[in-house]
């Protein structure tokens, strides 16, 4: 089988398309790259959903740990420290746990216990947890007088967050969130490693990593394949939010832009 | 929800049990038949096997792997950050590089391969320098094969040494992972020196060498300290994947403690109790990294004083109002 | 990736022979019959007293040693032990990398077992532990596999109702059978017996463990033990 048609067959293979059967022997580079890369997809997947959804979420949980009122606050401090605290791992066996109940319940709850699903709300609710405390970090510390500022323009509630508090805040945790990004992606890893079931041989790229270890005895060649495939999701992902950073701090004098990069700022 | 004490236990007993439980060390002197036990008094019997007590023990495993990574893995994040300022670029690049490839690449890639990779790697130096003569390849088809005085550690030496070279390869692996992100945070904290601080240094006339230990290396902690406390928390957490590395750690043995056991294999039966096992390495999590938080608030504190930041400047002002 | 810790319970054989090479012994520790981790934390089971007979008979002396299956080949073959005897099936791409003893069980069946008995396994939800040679085989079939990391996984997942039906080894989900609400609906002979693994290059330890076998195959002894663990096929 050429290179091109081990492509054809297995570049989808983990979202269910293409040869059912994995291979079995006489294994190929072309098959490791095709399939670990196939993989990759159910990472990408996590990651872009979870830090999207995860986002919103995020910002919510900091405003309303930053509240005066003890319940906003209190249920933000809980959910942070209870995410923060431990470890995705036990998250992951917890959510799976949950969600096998929850079927029992109605039928309603069928899909959660599905990896694509159930894994997705438990990374959203885990990044979530920790961008809501970079965030947070980033929102005690807007300078007085932007604020101030803002209350002698007449600006109040909503307008005031969103104007004035919300763009100083993302330029201020910007850096510490990129890390969080990048975690975040490698702990989509874990779902299948040890969280999930995988069915019907659908996995992600640590899974077929796995597949080629178990098969070839060898672990010296797919796992620096999966490594290098991370390490340029990585570089990607540190160029997106590279642009994004430009952005935010297109108004500031260049100067100005550097001090803010070397803030040693939380990382995850 | 999950039988806390299975009622076919005792029914069920399969006679080979008996004999298959050999040496169970008796806590308790009732323990000796826990088939005629109930509730608390077989509870305290079940809770003292010698496998709960490995248990018990993976718990300072964890605390001693972690006391001895962190300050490793800042040694390695010490070395890499000041590579990765270097004049010399050779140095610089080796320095970068170790920064973003480690920190690319996710950790439990690396844990799966990486272990292996160091322990033949030693194995390979020392081969090379104990036995010259040896004329067969080292790898032979996936085999690795070494002279047996290469070994790491002897094939014959006791399994105490075993263990503890496996305890040290586990720590030395963490440490090269932790040693990139501490890396980054200590290269960021270097450069948040304030300027005017160093070019006093310059001005006193110290050299480049002597501004750094003495002036840049004392100062820069306090920059560094947000970025390493939220490191030291990423590092307790990751201690569930010390199982790949071959440690048996909580997770471990909450996950075997915790499957189901039929009576022929155990004199404590029970069903799926993984949660409640889960559950207490939750509850240790919890009280660690709470723990860790106000004590690293308390470095904070102390390590702001007299520093030229706004926490430094608010505790100046304090004491000055106070007298 | 040794496993380390355990059962450090090296045979001291044979007095007078001081120069006892140590041999170390890896085996899972999370598959009873064959090998488990007992109450007092020890490694028992089946393989635990063949072993150490075969040991005795070899005039050896032996270490446990236990690792995640995952690794346990690579571990092997980076000679971080000396042996594989951790109920593993003989089949010809493990052949290809190793080098089996005799076989010191029958080709032993898989099977699956469910919830009801009139369940499909051509066609069912089956779950299998991954990397072994049960998932192996259900990939082949129509049915849809679901793989979980650990055997025990396995079973909460059929006993949960997330899947129709585990497949495993047969001796292995015995246990469950008799005890719970389980029953076996069919059987598969996959590989060709279990027996201990060693390096290619290996040749005379081997040999030595393979004569122990055949020792014990002779006088009967090995029979008495699969009988105690009640595991099935004699010889």
């Amino acid at each position: 089988m050429s290179c091109i048609d081990t492509i054809q067959s297995y570049a989808f293979r983990s979202l269910g398309f293409g040869e059912r059967m994995l291979p079995r022997t006489d294994f190929t580079l072309c098959e490791h790259f095709t399939l670990i890369g196939s993989g990759m997809i159910w990472n990408v997947y996590y990651g872009v959903l979870a830090i999207l959804t995860g986002f919103l979420f995020a910002n919510l949980l900091a405003v309303a740990k930053n509240s005066n009122s003890r319940w906003a606050r209190k249920p933000a401090e809980w959910f942070i420290f209870l995410f923060r605290g431990s470890p995705l791992f036990i998250q992951f066996f917890f959510g799976y746990f949950l969600f096998l109940s929850l079927k029992g319940v109605s039928p309603m709850f069928n899909p959660l216990t599905s990896a694509a699903l159930g894994a997705l709300i438990v990374l959203f609710l885990n990044t979530s947890a920790y961008s809501a405390e970079i965030f947070y970090g980033a929102l005690r510390s807007i300078p007085k007088g932007d604020v101030e500022a803002a209350d002698a323009y007449g600006f109040t509630g909503w307008f005031r967050f969103r104007r004035i508090m919300f763009p100083t805040m993302m330029r201020l945790a910007w850096p510490a969130y990129t890390n969080e990004a990048i975690f975040l992606f490698h702990a989509t890893t874990l779902v299948f490693f040890s969280g999930f079931p995988a069915w019907r041989q659908k996995g992600d790229a640590l899974y077929y990593a796995n597949y080629f270890a178990d098969k070839t005895f060898n672990p010296f060649v797919p796992y620096p394949i999966l490594a290098f495939y991370f390490i340029l999701l990585t570089l990607v992902i540190i160029w997106i939010f590279g642009v994004i950073n430009k952005r935010l701090n297109k108004h500031l004098p260049q100067a100005a832009v550097k001090k803010l990069k070397i803030r040693p700022n939380l990382i995850r | 929800m999950l039988p806390l004490f299975p009622t076919w236990r005792a029914t069920l007993r399969h006679p080979s049990a008996l004999e298959t439980t050999r040496k169970r060390p008796a806590i308790f002197a009732y323990c000796s038949d826990p088939s005629v036990l109930d509730g608390l008094p077989w509870l305290s019997c079940y809770l003292t096997t010698g496998k709960h007590m490995a248990f018990y023990a993976s718990f300072g495993t964890v605390l001693l792997l972690l006391a001895v990574t962190a300050p490793t893995a800042l040694l390695f994040g010490l070395g890499g950050a000041m590579a990765a300022r270097a004049r010399f670029a050779l140095l610089r690049w080796f320095g970068k590089g170790y920064i973003a490839i480690v920190r690319g690449v996710p950790d439990i890639a690396f844990f799966l391969f990486f272990v292996i990779a160091l322990d033949q790697g030693i194995e390979w130096l020392r081969h090379k320098v104990k036995c010259p003569d040896w004329t067969e390849p080292v790898r032979q088809g996936s085999e690795f094969l070494v002279c047996d005085i290469a070994k790491m550690p002897l094939s014959s030496s006791p399994q105490w040494v075993h263990e503890v070279y496996g305890f040290w390869v586990a720590v030395f692996t963490f440490a090269i992972v932790f040693g990139a992100f501490a890396a980054n945070v200590l290269f960021g904290a270097m450069q948040a020196v304030p300027r005017p601080q160093l070019e006093t240094a310059e001005a006193y006339g110290m050299s480049p060498r002597q501004t750094f230990w003495r002036v840049l290396m004392p100062q820069m902690w306090i920059y560094a300290l947000p970025g390493l406390s939220n490191l030291w928390m990423v590092l307790i957490k990751a201690t569930p994947l010390l199982f790949l590395l071959g440690v048996e750690d909580i997770v471990y043995w909450a996950r075997d403690l915790g499957a189901s056991k039929t009576a022929r294999f155990t004199a404590y039966p029970h069903g799926d109790w993984r949660m409640w096992y889960f559950l207490a390495l939750l509850v240790f999590y919890l009280l660690f990294t709470r723990v860790s938080e106000v004590v690293l608030a308390r470095i904070t504190k102390r390590l702001s004083r007299g520093q030229a930041t706004l926490d430094g400047e608010s505790q100046r002002k304090n004491a000055g109002s106070t007298t | 990736m040794k496993n380390l810790i355990l059962s450090t319970a090296a045979l001291a054989l044979t007095a007078g022979v001081a120069m006892a090479d140590t041999v170390r012994l890896g085996t899972e520790g999370a598959y009873p019959p064959y090998n488990f981790i007992n109450d007092a934390g020890e490694v028992d089971g089946f393989e635990r007293e063949l072993g150490d007979e075969l040991c005795k008979r070899a005039s050896l002396t032996c270490e446990w040693v236990t690792n995640d299956w995952d690794s346990i080949i690579t571990n092997l073959q980076s000679s971080n032990y000396d042996a594989i005897i951790a109920g593993m099936s003989i089949t010809e791409e493990r052949e290809a990398t190793m080098d089996f003893t005799q076989g010191y069980t029958r080709p032993s069946p898989s099977a699956y077992a469910a919830m009801s008995a009139d369940i499909d396994v051509n066609k069912a939800v089956v779950a299998a532990q991954t990397g072994t040679i049960q998932s192996s085989h259900v990939a082949t079939t129509g049915a849809t596999l679901v793989e979980f990391t650990t055997p025990d996984e396995t079973i909460a997942a059929v006993n949960g109702g997330e899947v129709d039906a585990v497949m495993a080894d047969k001796d292995f989900l015995a246990p469950f059978v008799a005890e719970t609400d389980l029953t076996f609906v069919s059987e598969v002979f996959l590989g060709g017996g279990i027996g201990m693994a060693f390096r290619e290059s290996d040749d005379e330890l081997r040999g030595k463990f393979d004569a122990a076998i055949a020792s014990m195959k002779a006088d009967g002894t090995l029979n008495d033990l699969l009988d105690k663990w009640e595991i099935e096929g004699k010889f």
